[in-house]
């Protein structure tokens, strides 16, 4: 065993309700990818804030170099070579990448300065990067390098990595896992934070699996399977989904040649946008976040409108239409933000019932809402979805993740449509509620709904989709049929490395 | 450490206690600045907050002002705290104020001195019509070009007055009295006078149009999709976009109702207690209307206690401060 370089003693945190860390311990050896594995609210972010001085632990203890460390805020933590990526990245994007990298640091240089180092950083770790870009400008990837490089300034010892691939291609991943062995090889150790079983097993030395805020084990991933850490992880033996094998309808949702301008001036336009989906077919949509997925499903659901001949549902022009009146014809949404925008946070269920089910259900005569309706309305989602809550008077902001989205994609099932958009429907939800979602998915499409569902996550594409295309900077691939699609085609779809090189080839 | 957490359900007591407790701490902290001022305080918040209703020898005269007071802020206040809770900030419902009284007055002078039951109900049309029209400027200019109602609301309200004081001494003068400003006395013109209810109540149609407007902004705030629009634009304006709500309707809505109800009010104004049009007519209820609006936003019911209050307050700062000091 190498020699430990963070060693964390019986760490414990309590929230009010909730013990999100109890009695942890484990270490991180000098040099070594370690992997921090569990579901959402297993406990991991808990953790890595405490190791990076953002929460102080109830109990416990940590040695950083066999010396006592508690850092007591991010900037300690840092000035003792402690650096974090965000899943979430802090960035402005108003500013360029220099001025970023600045932002973070505690007494940076001279912009012009700076900006050579990182010139120098990113040629050293294969992660190019123009330091007088400005950040909106820049894709999720590109992002991602921004905050990488403002950790590796800094020459870290231990750099912990929240999720890191969730905004990348499977080719930009192999590139970063590339920077990370190298960082690795050079002694500085990563802690990776991950759900993605593969990854892990293909990246690190050793892993602690998290289950309800407690260590369950800690283990070499490679001598495991993914089935063996999956089940490690969840604590119970998953089944996916079953697909009864079907023919399609007629085609029921088609898009030609669609180009819509972004509302969002950082946004990403849709160019020249085409495919047509059958009752009955699931057609999956995989992409990098932020390569116009949200714009997609807001010229679906109606929220940005169209030429009205180049969206067409069941052979009716509806480019033009609202929200509204697409759901009088039959096809219904929910985006992937939840609080906010699939539902209002600080309004009851029975009030959220009625934000998209008022036409389809008629709950309204003259304009006056029938409350009554609309809580039955509510309670019937509530029972058929499993949606855990005392009852239909709770705030949607109250509920869990995977209770609201159980909430939200229920809804939007309820009404019975002909035709449902889903933008990552299982995004930050438990693997058990994300089992049911995909379920409930397939279910409908089953009785002849036509279902299209845009996701980051290609295993639940591969799960649940008949047909696969990809989007790429506001650009859709071809559709085709997702039997026999390899990873690496998919990657290809998704646009390849968007130009990320190995350090290796920059260096020759 | 201390730290504050949001409550997972607000607390039903605490909304309804709220107001209460904030009146309560007002008398307490009144009473130790009046001690401190070598005043009795029990004196002092006596003559504050109990004489005015309850005295034997102010009461009959200050009850009925209370209503007087209170009529055009909850009459103002209810339509401006829709806006608000669609986040629509109409800051100039004075200036709507004033060009409903204008408008109203403009109906009454223009019939003088004929009789006719039509004319007062032809002057509350005019009301609502001129503080509606005046509110939609700023509507168009928000949602043609995007400009920020907050600002242009208020200097309309600037406008306004500039209007009424060109009104006052010019266009709507009283012909009969030469070298005087201000217009006739519209409590002398018995078509047009907004006149007492029942006598020494102090309920005029102003009282009455702001029970009805109460009533109405209840039932569609609980009760109407325009009402759960309004909530789910100011909460959550993504949201309400997926509900398929369009943001420029309700600006034009939520201006539109609280322009035209001010505009009542300036008419049931212009026409009953204050009787005519004069330089200083408008003296500033569009925007104590606002602080009302603020206290109870979420309930209309609240803001006939919070009108009651301010328009208790606005009436005790102009009789009783003298009073007060010699306590």
């Amino acid at each position: 065993m190498r020699k430990p370089l963070l060693s964390l003693d019986g760490l414990t945190k309590a929230y009010p309700g909730v013990l999100a860390n109890d009695d942890i311990s484990f270490e991180i050896g000098e040099g070594q990818v370690h992997a921090l594995l569990g579901e959402n609210g297993a406990g991991k972010s808990t953790l890595v804030k405490m190791i990076y001085g953002l929460v102080k632990p109830d109990k416990g203890l940590m040695r950083l170099r066999g010396e006592d460390y508690a850092p007591a805020q991010p900037s300690e933590a840092r000035q003792q070579g402690v650096a974090m990526v965000f899943q979430h990245f802090s960035l402005f994007d108003a500013l360029d990448v220099a001025e970023n990298v600045a932002l973070g640091m505690e007494n940076p240089p001279k912009l012009r300065d700076l900006a050579q180092r990182i010139r120098d950083v990113s040629e050293e770790y294969g992660l190019p990067l123009d330091p007088t870009r400005l950040v909106g400008d820049l894709s999720a990837g590109e992002r991602q390098r921004v905050e990488i490089v403002r950790c590796l300034l800094q020459d870290p010892k231990l750099l912990i990595m929240d999720e890191p691939t969730s905004v990348l291609t499977p080719q930009e991943v192999e590139v970063l896992f590339q920077t990370l062995r190298q960082l690795s090889a050079e002694g500085t150790a990563i802690l990776y934070i991950s759900h993605k079983l593969d990854e892990i097993r293909a990246l690190c030395d050793e892993a602690t699996i998290l289950r309800g805020g407690r260590k369950i084990a800690t283990c070499d991933p490679r001598e495991k399977s993914s089935r063996e850490l999956a089940e490690l992880m969840v604590g119970q033996v998953l089944t996916p989904p079953e697909r009864a094998e079907r023919s399609f309808g007629d085609v029921v949702l088609q898009v030609e040649n669609l180009s819509l301008a972004s509302n969002n001036p950082f946004g990403t336009s849709l160019k020249d946008i085409s495919f047509s989906l059958r009752a009955g077919e699931v057609l999956g949509i995989a992409g990098v976040a932020g390569n116009g997925q949200d714009e997609l499903l807001l010229m679906l659901s109606g929220e940005l409108l169209a030429p009205s001949e180049q969206v067409k549902l069941k052979a009716q022009a509806i480019g033009h239409l609202g929200p509204n009146a697409r759901r009088r014809l039959g096809l219904v949404a929910a985006p992937e933000e939840r609080l906010g925008h699939a539902a209002a946070p600080e309004m009851s269920l029975m009030e959220n019932a009625l934000l998209s089910g008022s036409e389809r259900k008629n709950l309204t005569r003259f304009g006056f809402i029938n409350w009554r309706e609309t809580g039955e309305f509510a309670k019937q989602i509530i029972s058929r979805f499993d949606v855990r809550t005392p009852g239909t008077h709770v705030l949607a902001r109250a509920l869990s993740g995977g209770n609201l989205q159980k909430f939200v994609i229920g809804r939007e099932i309820e009404l019975n449509p002909d035709v449902i958009i889903v933008n990552q429907p299982t995004w930050g939800v438990d693997a058990a509620a994300a089992a049911f979602i995909r379920q409930a998915l397939l279910d409908l499409a089953a009785k002849g709904a036509a279902v299209l569902v845009i996701s980051q996550d290609l295993d639940e594409l591969l799960e649940v989709a008949d047909s696969f295309a990809a989007l790429n900077e506001g650009r859709l691939t071809p559709v085709r049929s997702s039997k026999g699609l390899s990873v690496e085609e998919i990657g290809l779809m998704m646009g390849g490395a968007h130009d990320m090189h190995p350090a290796h080839e920059v260096s020759a | 450490m201390i730290r504050l957490e949001k409550r997972k359900e607000p607390s039903t007591f605490w909304r309804i206690a709220n107001p209460f407790l904030a009146v309560l701490l007002t008398m307490i902290a009144g009473g130790i600045m009046f001690a401190m001022l070598g005043k009795d305080p029990v004196a002092a918040i006596r003559l504050i907050f109990f004489d005015p209703i309850f005295s034997e020898t102010f009461g009959s005269y200050s009850r009925p002002q209370l209503l007087i007071k209170s009529a055009p802020l909850i009459l103002i206040a209810v339509g401006l705290a829709i806006g608000f809770k669609a986040n629509i900030w109409n800051i100039g419902a004075e200036g709507q104020y004033i060009i409903g009284a204008l408008f109203g007055a403009g109906v009454a002078l223009w019939f003088f001195p004929q009789p006719g039951w039509y004319i007062f109900p032809l002057m509350v049309l005019a009301g609502a019509f001129g503080g509606f029209l005046w509110a939609m400027i700023p509507a168009i200019l928000k949602t043609r070009f995007n400009t920020n109602e907050i600002l242009v609301s208020l200097l309309l309200v600037y406008v306004a007055e500039k209007i009424l004081a060109a009104m006052a001494l010019g266009l709507m003068r009283n012909p009969d009295i030469p070298g005087f400003p201000g217009s006739r006395d519209l409590r002398r013109y018995e078509a047009a006078h907004n006149a007492e209810l029942f006598a020494g109540t102090g309920i005029h149609w102003g009282v009455v149009a702001a029970m009805i407007a109460v009533i109405f902004a209840y039932a569609m705030m609980k009760r109407h999709m325009l009402g759960y629009h309004v909530q789910l634009a100011g909460q959550a304006p993504r949201a309400a976009r997926f509900a398929g709500i369009s943001p420029t309707r309700l600006v034009v809505i939520c201006l539109g109702i609280s322009g035209m109800l001010a505009g009542l009010a300036g008419m049931f104004e212009v026409s009953g207690p204050g009787g005519q049009v004069r330089i200083e007519f408008a003296s500033g209820y569009g925007f104590t209307a606002i602080i009302v609006a603020f206290f109870r936003s979420t309930n209309p019911i609240g803001i006939v206690f919070a009108g009651l209050l301010l328009g208790f307050d606005l009436y005790r700062w102009r009789v009783k401060s003298d009073d007060v000091a010699t306590a």
